[in-house]
């Protein structure tokens, strides 16, 4: 009896860890799934979330409000998202190489920025809410709603976003211009003037997403505190074919795998920790190569004109 | 009448392009000058350090010969691949399983004189790095799979290997709990020209040499040109782009795994967790600015290597190691930005036609 | 009137590609705009969708002058196009695909309504589209009608489409014809842009005929033989005849038989021909373009497979494809590098996979040389050069490996005419040199000029060959049009 208890408190641990991990990757996630559909590769995720944690976290320093920090953080992932916009979709610059640079920069421009405040405690950070009643569940209760604000935001979040692309209007435009871009400006819509929104769009997310990371999850600043998750983030946009709601599923079990991989280490297992961290990628690998493999032609979810430059005169 | 922007080809010589791409660089760094300025540091001082710390005294300039040395390999086998319009992200992944590879032997094989001992390491780096991009090219050749994100996944497998590896089975029992392995024996370390610079330099410096004279004038090198142009053109003349795509990704990932053999052995001595501080991706940059040139590589290889050598001195001003990160991603934005008017110029008309 | 085009001029940097055409099209009726290639039909018709806008001349919609700024004028004045390259996305359903652009609805995409429009729509017209299927599932023939339902949801009057059987399989196309000849008799007036003439006669009730951006007539179908229309369209322009010295023709070099070749959209393109061909001869093509000579070309160069059949080269063969700096050519490379691009892994200037730089230079040099090709230097890229001197690089190469096949396709179309004389002379000098040459053209003259005997392609199969010395023009005509040639000789 005392053992079930203990394994359903690791569990409930455990899992909760992995929603917590799982929020930061599905917030950038979410984003790059905006751009993305737009047909735009943003590999500047890393970069972004970087910038928005710093950024986030001297406006929640500055105002004492941490809902400051968050808008702040917004704000500082969209600027930096702007400029890749600006470089790929109006001076169709390679994808690929302007989100590293734009990894590069942030990455830089975040330590840069963030010297004085590393180790500064954070007295304003995002606290814990239970929600009444649903908190007191049992199991999912604590795992899902005695969390903090931004996890119940990102819930109201994937299913906005997942109506937003498939059951309104600039939902079917925006994946209109990721999908065939010549057609939809011959339907009169506009390719660039959407791909600068949804780009941005996708930058503030991933903004949120350091900061959600730098004032919930770490209330902290550490250089490069990411860690990587924004590369997660990308990979996780595959794994989830660019649908928000699958989206959350992969968030948590790749939130799952990084609590797993905390709790194999703290009790001392070395030979696990690594293959598990591995597992995700490979995944995401396999993944991609059956989605590949099986639409080759016109169909499967990759947006059709993903990492290319739309030149209206080459129509 | 609305007036507006229009771009127009125009033709540009080699001498007007250069002379952009450097007049981009340029403006990288005064945007970064006043970045560093708004933080209330003195831009002159800082880049002064950086500059002094680099190239200013004997240890600054070998610790940017050290770094040289990965980077020009990488931007090699990145530029090849890059030739044919492939994308090969996953030069950091590649780099750490030519370390393996090399360590592998290096562990195994101790007592082997060098002479045998070095060699082997080389082709197991370059075998194990060649593999790692390899897969993805079977997957881009045979299932069209964009090799660009397998790649970079795979940086993480890669990392994370040795990651295990360095903690677990290949951790030095006397290395304290650090995640380390064994020091090398004497005869699986590359030997030193001067400070730590070792004779890698010299190899790498003949590679780019021979893979520019190979590109330039081989057989193989005008496949390269043609398929990566013009694929339907390749076809008319008979090529095989499939079998091209497998050879040029395993080269391309073997100059990665060569670049990471060089570093355990000549510089590190062993395998540990980190043994690159992302020369996989700084590679990919230097490969951009050189414009797939090897000769040029290597002056933008030697120029970010004391970039990096350089931001180690700046941390005595106060200014953290990455910012060398931030001015390099202020280079490489300028130096996106400027490329399409290597192509065209930009000219303001009323606009009349409505196409 | 529905649409009234008067007096319109168009003028592109060096081509004038409408002058002063006028063009009426009335409510209720089906009217084809034939012309060749460069005819000024794609122009015109850019026109009245407001992608351009004429230099000169009225444009005018049921009596009233327009003056369409952008695409988004025509649409709202009631005017539609079904391109070519259809404009749909693949992923997103039929219902998707029509509402795609407008303004309703205009949030919340309540697709039951839009699909229950589309029913009543492809109902009234016999257009039978699932609304809720997704576009990639469809075949080409569905996709065109989702094209063409779009148009008549945003309720278009003037329906404009471009080669709209180019894809079609022939009972596709005899239901397409049966849907446009519905829409006629519901008051929208039809418009389709074509060079097929069997079309024109099948399904249209007036025709207007474009040739040099110049309108040479129109005429009312009914009134007219598909002979005349070829005149129209070709031009009755005398003949020139050139120096053409009689040789006496060898063995035979290319044996083709009963060749099937699948075209690009997986319909066979090419549905059994035979043709051979012998040394020192030319053997020309005739045709309307799309009827399956380009795929019956890369077929016999090997680029293509065919499904059945044979093609037999004795020697080398050569081939001149009609996409010059698609596939012939790379753009952005030197004109070295495109000089050896047959030759590259050969003896003549390859030792142990290297380049001998110093072959490589003879050979470009006595390239350039001997087929007169000018260029600034030898490494400029060869989009630089004019056409006329990218022909003739491409064409030298070509010849320069002595080949005793020589396919050419459309080897002069958009040349001036001393390069098109030079590339002339070119292949009657191999033709002297016992070569054996299969030439496709578009321009009649040009085959009846340089060629010795006729082929004529219809639909993926030879209608028959003819004598170039004896042929008349009337009858190749007639062929081009899918008549056999038993039909069309007096016995």
């Amino acid at each position: 009896m005392t053992g079930d208890i203990a394994f359903s408190t690791i569990a409930i641990t455990t899992l909760t860890a992995a929603v917590i991990a799982g929020t930061t990757i599905l917030f950038a996630a979410l984003g790059e799934v905006l751009s993305e559909r737009a047909g735009v590769l943003n590999l500047g995720v890393e970069g972004m979330m970087l910038v928005g944690a710093v950024v986030g976290y001297i406006a929640t320093l500055t105002t004492g409000s941490p809902w400051a920090g968050i808008v702040a953080a917004a704000f500082a992932g969209g600027a930096l998202a702007s400029i890749h916009a600006a470089l790929t979709v109006s001076l169709r610059a390679n994808q690929v190489v302007s989100g590293l640079a734009l990894t590069l920069f942030g990455t830089g421009f975040s330590s840069f920025i963030g010297k004085p405040y590393v180790g500064v405690p954070l007295p304003n950070a995002f606290h814990k809410v239970a929600i009444p009643g649903l908190a007191k569940l049992p199991f999912v209760g604590p795992i899902l709603f005695d969390q903090n604000p931004l996890v119940y935001l990102s819930f109201v979040l994937v299913p906005a976003l997942w109506y937003w692309l498939y059951r309104t209007r600039p939902g079917l435009n925006l994946r209109a211009v990721g999908e065939n871009p010549a057609a939809a400006d011959a339907m009169g819509l506009n390719v660039f003037l959407t791909r600068y929104l949804y780009v941005i769009a996708g930058g503030a997310l991933a903004g949120i997403a350091g900061a959600h990371l730098s004032l919930a999850v770490a209330p902290s600043w550490v250089e490069g505190m990411t860690a990587g998750r924004g590369w997660v983030a990308v990979a996780l946009v595959i794994f989830a074919t660019w649908n928000p709601a699958k989206a959350i599923l992969g968030a948590y079990l790749f939130g799952g795998v990084e609590a797993l991989t905390f709790r194999l280490q703290a009790m001392g297992s070395t030979f696990s920790v690594f293959f598990l961290n591995m597992t995700p990628y490979l995944f995401t690998i396999a993944v991609l190569l059956i989605a590949t493999s099986r639409a080759r032609k016109g169909r499967g979810d990759l947006p059709a004109a993903l990492g290319t430059a739309y030149d209206r005169e080459m129509r | 009448m609305i007036p507006r922007f229009v771009l127009h080809a125009q033709h540009r010589s080699g001498w007007q392009k250069a002379a952009i791409r450097v007049g981009a660089v340029l403006l990288g760094f005064l945007i970064s000058a006043v970045l560093i300025m708004a933080t209330g540091k003195d831009p002159v001082v800082v880049f002064g350090t950086m500059f002094s710390g680099a190239f200013g005294s004997k240890w600054g300039f070998s610790e940017t010969l050290v770094r040289t040395t990965p980077l020009l390999l990488c931007s090699l086998g990145i530029a090849l691949a890059s030739r044919m319009q492939l994308w090969n992200i996953g030069a950091e992944g590649q780099f750490y399983m030519g370390g393996l590879g090399a360590a592998f032997v290096a562990l195994k094989f101790s007592t082997m004189p060098a002479p045998v001992l070095l060699p082997t390491m080389a082709i197991a780096g370059f075998v194990l790095g060649g593999l790692w991009c390899l897969l993805p090219g079977i997957a881009r050749a045979y299932l069209g799979t964009s090799e660009t994100i397998t790649t970079l996944l795979l940086n993480y497998v890669a990392l994370n290997w040795v990651a295990y590896l360095v903690y677990g089975p290949w951790k030095d029992p006397k290395g304290h709990n650090f995640p380390l392995s064994p020091t090398f024996s004497e005869s699986a370390t590359l030997p030193v020209l001067t400070g730590r610079v070792h004779i890698g330099l010299i190899l790498a410096l003949i590679m780019a040499g021979v893979f520019w004279w190979v590109l330039q004038n081989s057989r193989w090198g005008y496949e390269i040109r043609v398929i990566g142009e013009s694929p339907a053109a390749a076809g008319y003349a008979g090529m095989n782009i499939t079998r091209n795509i497998l050879l040029v990704m395993f080269v391309s990932g073997a100059m990665a795994g060569l670049g990471g053999m060089m570093e355990v052995s000549g510089v590190l001595h062993r395998l540990q967790k980190d043994i690159s501080p992302g020369y996989g991706y700084t590679a990919i940059i230097i490969t951009y600015l050189a414009q797939r040139n090897p000769l040029a590589m290597i002056l933008v290889a030697f120029l970010f290597g004391g970039l990096q050598a350089g931001a180690y001195s700046i941390q005595t001003k106060g200014v953290p190691l990455a910012t060398a990160y931030m001015i390099q991603g202020m280079i490489l934005f300028c130096v996106l930005g400027a490329e399409l008017f290597t192509q065209s110029r930009l000219r303001f008309v009323w606009r009349k036609e409505v196409a | 009137m529905l649409v009234e085009m008067q007096g319109i001029t168009k003028g592109f940097p060096g081509v004038l590609a409408n002058d002063h055409v006028d063009f009426g099209l009335a409510a209720g009726e089906v009217h084809a705009l034939l012309g060749e290639n460069g005819a000024g039909k794609s122009t015109l018709m850019s026109i009245l969708t407001g992608l351009y806008r004429p230099d000169s001349g009225r444009v005018a919609i049921l009596g009233r002058t327009a003056d369409f700024r952008a695409p988004r004028d025509a649409i709202r004045a009631g005017i539609g196009m079904v391109h070519q390259h259809f404009k749909l996305v693949a992923p997103f359903t039929v219902a998707e695909n029509v509402i795609l652009g407008l303004d309703e609805p205009r949030f919340v995409l309540n697709l039951k309504q839009v699909e229950e429009r589309i029913r009543r729509v492809s109902q009234e017209y016999g257009l039978k589209v699932d609304p809720s299927a997704p576009v990639w599932q469809l075949s080409v023939g569905e996709q065109q009608r989702v094209e063409i339902v779009k148009l008549l949801y945003r309720g278009a009057k003037v329906l404009i489409l471009d080669e709209p059987t180019a894809v079609l399989t022939p009972q596709e196309a005899e239901e397409l014809f049966k849907t446009l000849r519905l829409m006629a008799a519901r008051g929208h007036g039809i418009i389709i842009i074509t060079h097929k003439l069997h079309e024109v006669m099948a399904v249209s009730d007036r025709c207007t005929v474009l040739r040099g951006g110049k309108l040479v007539g129109t005429v009312k179908t009914s009134e007219s033989k598909p002979e005349d229309l070829t005149w129209m369209m070709v031009g009755r322009t005398v003949i020139q005849e050139r120096e053409k010295a009689p040789t006496t023709p060898g063995d035979v070099r290319l044996d083709i038989a009963d060749a099937a070749v699948q075209g690009d959209r997986g319909v066979l393109a090419v549905r059994g021909a035979t043709l051979q061909v012998r040394g020192g001869e030319i053997l020309g093509i005739a045709g309307v373009a799309g009827n399956g000579q380009r795929e019956l070309c890369e077929a016999v160069a090997g680029l293509r497979p065919m499904t059945s059949g044979s093609a037999k080269v004795s020697g080398n063969c050569s081939f001149i494809p009609e996409d010059r700096l698609g596939m012939g050519l790379v753009p952005n490379l030197g004109v070295t590098d495109n000089a050896i691009l047959r030759v590259y892994s050969g003896r003549q200037v390859t030792k142990a996979g290297f380049l001998n730089w110093k072959a490589v230079r003879e050979f470009t040099g006595t390239l350039l040389k001997d087929f007169d090709v000018k260029t600034a230097t030898v490494d400029t890229p060869v989009k630089l050069l004019s056409g006329g001197n990218q022909q003739k690089l491409l064409v030298g190469r070509e010849l320069a490996t002595d080949p005793q096949v020589i396919i050419a396709s459309q080897p002069t179309r958009g040349l001036d005419v001393a390069a098109t004389e030079a590339v002339h002379n070119v292949l009657l000098d191999a033709r002297r040199r016992g070569k054996a040459i299969l030439m496709v053209s578009e321009d009649l003259d040009e085959l009846l000029t340089i060629c010795d005997r006729i082929a004529v392609m219809f639909e993926g199969r030879i209608m028959g060959v003819v004598k170039a010395e004896s042929a008349r023009v009337a009858q190749i005509g007639l062929m081009m049009a899918g008549k056999a040639e038993a039909e069309v000789t007096p016995a």
